[in-house]
């Protein structure tokens, strides 16, 4: 079960401003039944003023779809559009006192939905981030949200881009190009990797790796019945044979694995390692 | 908490007041290790047999085929393990599209260790495509596994005929029937299984402890591996007071089988025909006529199922969604979407799962409770029969 605050059971419980305006002045939409979550977001404007008077919402979604919604409009209340559009999706995480990490993209759902209304009453086209190139295909999700949301919030790990933007949530295959947009987000803050070993000769090398599978590799085999032998390198590619026990054995994709996980770490990132059949 | 209203013992079970009683003695005075050889520890040898004993009486097997393990993952990982491990050349394994976890993250795992895996699709109701099964197997299949019964619709799957077509073809049948157990009747003399698991805390024993059955002749490899306890299937020194709970806990379902099935249909009737009444857009999950007694599983359309559990849990009813919200993932129920209900059912699935502990007056409660709390998300949503936004 989620910890929820007692300010989000509050607001979900017993949701403040729910309902349509009729005659809205404004109106945002944002998410689908599809992904679990939608909110539709109704202002009455001032013209005079600019201030929002009245704000109102619907909401399909979870607990905390429901109390970040009631929270956008208690929010916005009063405030004049250029204000409104200064409230960022932290503020509404905050104003409900937290919400968990899980459940962050509600509150940048309401965020969207108020951006949405207000380009809505503007006349604008509606900046639902559908530009550019969708990552995320499982929530359709696109870069420009991703970067955006990443920046707003200071993120630099997948897991919290999920958090926020349910990107990566689903099939789980944009993970990879999630990481490439953090890393180009993030490279130019982000101190220096160490710095490379320097190049060795192929000789070195090969010498390097004999060296590895005799002592570090195959002692271990070995008091599994198993053992390895090193077959060829050729360039990055390293050729071993499966000796023993661990010839047929199920997990010996698992060893192989292993094995290349070791090589890369002492001689070469670059390493792959094949058994010969 | 003594007051909620439990409908979630598909999630697990209340133990026994038979089972507590039983397993006192063993968590109190008696902590011996039955593997000992003084009187003091080795006694409880003889009483892990009789448990041995109870547990396969259950699903009239022979005592010796009954492994205990620490629960129904176990016994589903096991199955398979020693299923793969036991015929090497063989790289080829079938199970279905709405396996639990246990099982169908178990099959992702032999997917990625090189193995061809086969999941069996299910159609709207819930049944299995028994013609795509057939077809699948072939000569380098390992195993087939299939559960008995869903835990989150119900619907039981014909794991007879299945095991038939399977021991014609020579191939290694496992069931994980830990929903099954105890709700409806097994008895592996007529059901043509090599394995089948079995977890305690579905049945009103304590968490932890489960059951393996092993067929006798079936080749059998280790999973867990250590001392020579359960003669030598499953090291790791037997956890004896639960191992006793669960010989308890079986002995009471055998006996009370046939009297709890009428019961909880009963209930689970009048609560789902009430809910089909006075909800309006309300869909049931899952053949109605193949489920298990105790199962229900309704799709509240434009509300979501996370939302209705919290109103229910102010009422201190439990029960359980296949929504993305409440799956620990952003993807909603693999089971549900596997039978191809539309999303805007699944985030409003909600089961309800019974048993012989609940009462008419609890289900009359909920059924009191159930409509107002839909009517009222439901006009929170934007979505709705005669809403402004229209479904995709």
């Amino acid at each position: 079960m989620w910890e929820y605050t007692e300010k989000v059971k509050d607001l979900f419980l017993k949701p403040r401003n729910v309902g349509e305006i009729e005659n809205a002045d404004a109106v945002g939409e944002v998410g689908s039944i599809v992904c679990g979550d939608a909110l539709k977001l109704f202002l009455k404007v001032d013209r005079e003023t600019g201030r929002i008077i009245d704000a109102k919402f619907q909401t399909f979604g979870c607990a905390s779809a429901i109390a970040s919604s009631s929270a956008l409009t208690e929010i916005v209340r009063g405030k004049t559009l250029e204000e409104a559009l200064k409230v960022t999706n932290k503020d509404i995480a905050e104003f409900l006192g937290g919400l968990p990490d899980e459940k962050m993209h509600c509150s940048v759902m309401g965020r969207e939905a108020l951006e949405a209304a207000i380009a809505n009453y503007r006349g604008e086209a509606v900046p639902l981030h559908k530009e550019g190139r969708t990552v995320c295909k499982c929530f359709d999700v696109t870069e420009e949200k991703i970067r955006k949301v990443a920046i707003e919030n200071h993120l630099t790990t997948v897991d919290e881009i999920t958090n926020f933007t349910k990107a990566g949530g689903g099939c789980g295959e944009c993970k990879g190009d999630i990481e490439e947009i953090l890393r180009d987000i993030w490279s130019v803050k982000l101190p220096e990797k160490t710095a490379k070993p320097k190049k060795l000769t192929n000789l070195q090398k090969i010498a390097l790796i004999q060296d590895i599978i005799e002592n570090e590799i195959r002692p271990g085999l070995q008091a599994d019945n198993g053992d390895a032998e090193l077959i060829d390198v050729e360039g990055d590619r390293v050729i071993i044979a499966l000796r023993g026990m661990c010839t047929g054995c199920v997990m010996s994709d698992v060893t192989v694995r292993g094995i290349q996980e070791k090589l890369r770490e002492l001689v070469s990132g670059g390493i792959t390692v094949e058994a010969q059949k | 908490m003594s007051n909620s209203i439990y409908l979630d013992n598909n999630a697990t079970t209340r133990v026994a007041p038979e089972v507590i009683e039983a397993m006192l003695p063993y968590l109190r005075d008696l902590y011996g290790n039955p593997s000992s050889m003084h009187t003091f520890g080795g006694q409880l040898h003889r009483k892990v047999e009789d448990a041995r004993a109870q547990v396969a009486s259950l699903i009239n097997a022979n005592p010796e085929e009954i492994i205990f393990t620490s629960c129904g993952t176990e016994g589903d990982n096991t199955a398979l393990m020693s299923s793969v491990e036991s015929q090497p050349r063989k790289k080829h394994v079938i199970t279905t599209r709405v396996e639990h976890p246990a099982v169908l993250n178990f099959c992702h795992h032999l997917g990625r260790k090189g193995f061809r895996v086969t999941y069996i699709p299910v159609d709207s109701q819930g049944h299995l495509d028994l013609d795509a099964l057939t077809k699948a197997v072939d000569d380098d299949t390992a195993a087939v596994s299939v559960m008995y019964a869903n835990n989150e619709t119900g619907v039981v799957f014909p794991v007879e005929g299945i095991g038939e077509m399977l021991r014609q073809r020579g191939v290694v049948f496992h069931t994980d029937a830990v929903q099954a157990a105890g709700k409806i009747p097994l008895d592996v003399t007529k059901l043509p299984v090599d394995l089948l698991t079995l977890s305690g805390h579905k049945i009103h024993a304590p968490k932890g402890v489960g059951a393996l059955y092993v067929r006798k002749g079936t080749r059998f490899s280790p999973y867990i591996i250590g001392g020579h306890q359960e003669k030598g299937r499953r090291a790791g020194t037997e956890n004896v007071a639960s191992i006793i709970g669960l010989g308890k806990a079986a002995e009471l379902a055998a006996k009370q089988l046939r009297n709890e099935a009428p019961f909880l249909i009963s209930l689970r009737d009048r609560l789902e025909n009430a809910l089909l009444k006075t909800c309006p857009d309300v869909r049931i999950n899952g053949d109605r006529t193949t489920r298990l007694p105790n199962t229900t599983n309704l799709s509240f359309e434009y509300v979501e199922g996370e939302a209705i559990l919290l109103r229910l849990n102010e009422f201190n009813v439990c029960a359980s969604s296949g929504s993305a919200c409440t799956s620990g993932s952003l993807e909603p129920s693999h089971v549900l979407r596997a039978m191809g209900v539309p999303f805007t059912a699944v985030h409003g699935s909600i089961r309800f799962s019974l048993s012989r502990y609940n009462t008419e007056e609890e289900i009359d409660r909920v059924i009191e409770i159930m409509p107002p709390v839909i009517r009222e998300l439901r006009s929170l949503s934007p979505f709705g029969r005669d809403k402004m936004s229209r479904l995709p």
